[in-house]
């Protein structure tokens, strides 16, 4: 399965542990422009994106805020949630009019406490959307366009 | 081919980005073969160097024309070429695009950096011919917005999808920001019946290739350009070496299937 696809909720969890998820979730529109969640807010709630664009940005004082990354379709948003304290660690804007699943964290967390192998089911898949991303990120550091685009001497 | 550069003069400089220009040429005596897409020259700044640049357009469709990068000595020289200066090409060199390989099947063109221009013609030639094709995706990548080529020119491309995403976003970029593999989850295509065409950093390269195989791409249906430390480019002094592959008589185009063993070699 290729990397990206595997870490797709409909992918990485199987039908029974999904449509438990899914219960606890209701689908949620956004307007471009709408912000999800505020850097440093309670992570209380996740998504998972039908259609659009959301952009992940960071607080940065006297400046608009960068943008780090952006998500599409399949895309999870969020993983705060999963993980004390409970805390958003980057904001989330709508790049574009945006359709997602939105889930309540606080239920979903209940549900791992509750049966271990939905839990550690959960845990794995975001576990691995964090690796992907971190990995993404470390590509990005590496800065590929640049020291490693050329062989030519100076 | 000559082993030989051939005078060519710049008859139009255009300033691409802010270390980037796309120089076009005419010769000014005898002309060189026609190029294809995806095969490169040897372009000779005088009293610099030469250096293998691939053609951002070639001879049959608008004329020869490279798009030069600053990063060194030569290309530097290159890049402060003015309209009237005269430089030192030979070619054509290598192997290229093989555009037929897509005829009646969907298309995925991945683009990073600079790897853009080697695709540019490529792309004109698919687009020029609608019926020929399935879906047809245009994937760009590139560290800043800044470093992005012919922004106008593709936002006018008539694609089932393109995609463009930068490493570092500025203040007023809109669009994407991620690795460029991101962009593949939004392309239309069927896997089973696409040949996909990459260009960009090797790194880049691999990643896409991977991902694009993973996803159901036949292997010899995934095209990717090399870049080597070409200086003959005519396969004997051997600079260009990737394994048993001299990259400048084999390549730059190879398909995945032989790129992929060599490119997941250390050190190599």
């Amino acid at each position: 399965m290729p990397p990206s696809i595997a870490l797709r909720m409909n992918h990485a969890l199987p039908p029974e542990y999904r449509e438990r998820l899914l219960r606890v979730g209701r689908e949620a529109t956004f307007a471009q422009g709408a912000r999800l969640f505020e850097e440093g807010g309670h992570a209380n709630r996740f998504w998972i994106v039908r259609s659009g664009t959301v952009a992940l940005d960071m607080h940065v004082p006297g400046r608009r805020p960068p943008v780090v990354e952006t998500l599409g379709i399949g895309d999870l948003v969020g993983w705060s949630w999963l993980y004390e304290p409970f805390v958003w660690q980057l904001g989330a804007v709508a790049v574009t009019p945006l359709q997602a699943y939105e889930l309540d964290a606080v239920a979903v967390r209940l549900m791992c406490l509750d049966d271990p192998g939905f839990g550690r089911a959960v845990e794995h898949w975001v576990g691995r959307v964090l690796a992907h991303r971190l990995n993404a990120a470390r590509a990005r550091l590496v800065d590929l366009y640049g020291i490693y685009e050329t062989k030519e001497e100076r | 081919m000559t082993a030989v550069p051939v005078p060519h003069r710049v008859v139009a400089r255009r300033p691409e980005t802010a270390d980037t220009v796309t120089l076009r040429f005419e010769p000014v005596g005898r002309a060189l073969p026609d190029f294809l897409p995806g095969q490169f020259a040897m372009v000779h700044s005088f009293g610099r160097g030469e250096i293998p640049v691939s053609v951002s357009s070639v001879q049959a469709t608008g004329g020869l024309a490279h798009t030069v990068r600053s990063v060194g000595a030569v290309s530097e020289g290159l890049c402060a070429a003015r309209v009237g200066d005269v430089v030192g090409i030979r070619g054509p060199y290598g192997t290229s695009w093989r555009a037929e390989q897509a005829r009646g099947r969907d298309v995925v063109i991945v683009a990073g950096g600079i790897g853009f221009a080697p695709l540019r013609p490529l792309i004109l030639g698919v687009l020029a011919e609608p019926a020929a094709h399935g879906q047809v995706n245009v994937l760009i990548g590139a560290r800043t917005p800044s470093d992005l080529i012919a922004r106008a020119e593709v936002a006018s491309w008539a694609t089932a999808f393109t995609g463009v995403t930068v490493d570092q976003p500025e203040p007023d970029w809109r669009g994407d920001v991620g690795v460029v593999t991101q962009l593949l989850g939004r392309a239309r295509f069927e896997p089973e019946t696409t040949t996909a065409f990459v260009c960009g950093p090797e790194p880049m390269i691999r990643a896409t290739a991977r991902e694009l195989a993973h996803r159901g791409v036949p292997r010899e249906h995934i095209q990717v350009s090399l870049e080597r430390n070409m200086r003959c480019a005519t396969g004997h002094c051997g600079h260009c070496q990737l394994g048993g592959l001299l990259v400048c008589r084999a390549g730059p185009v190879v398909d995945w299937a032989s790129a992929e063993p060599l490119l997941s070699v250390r050190e190599l």
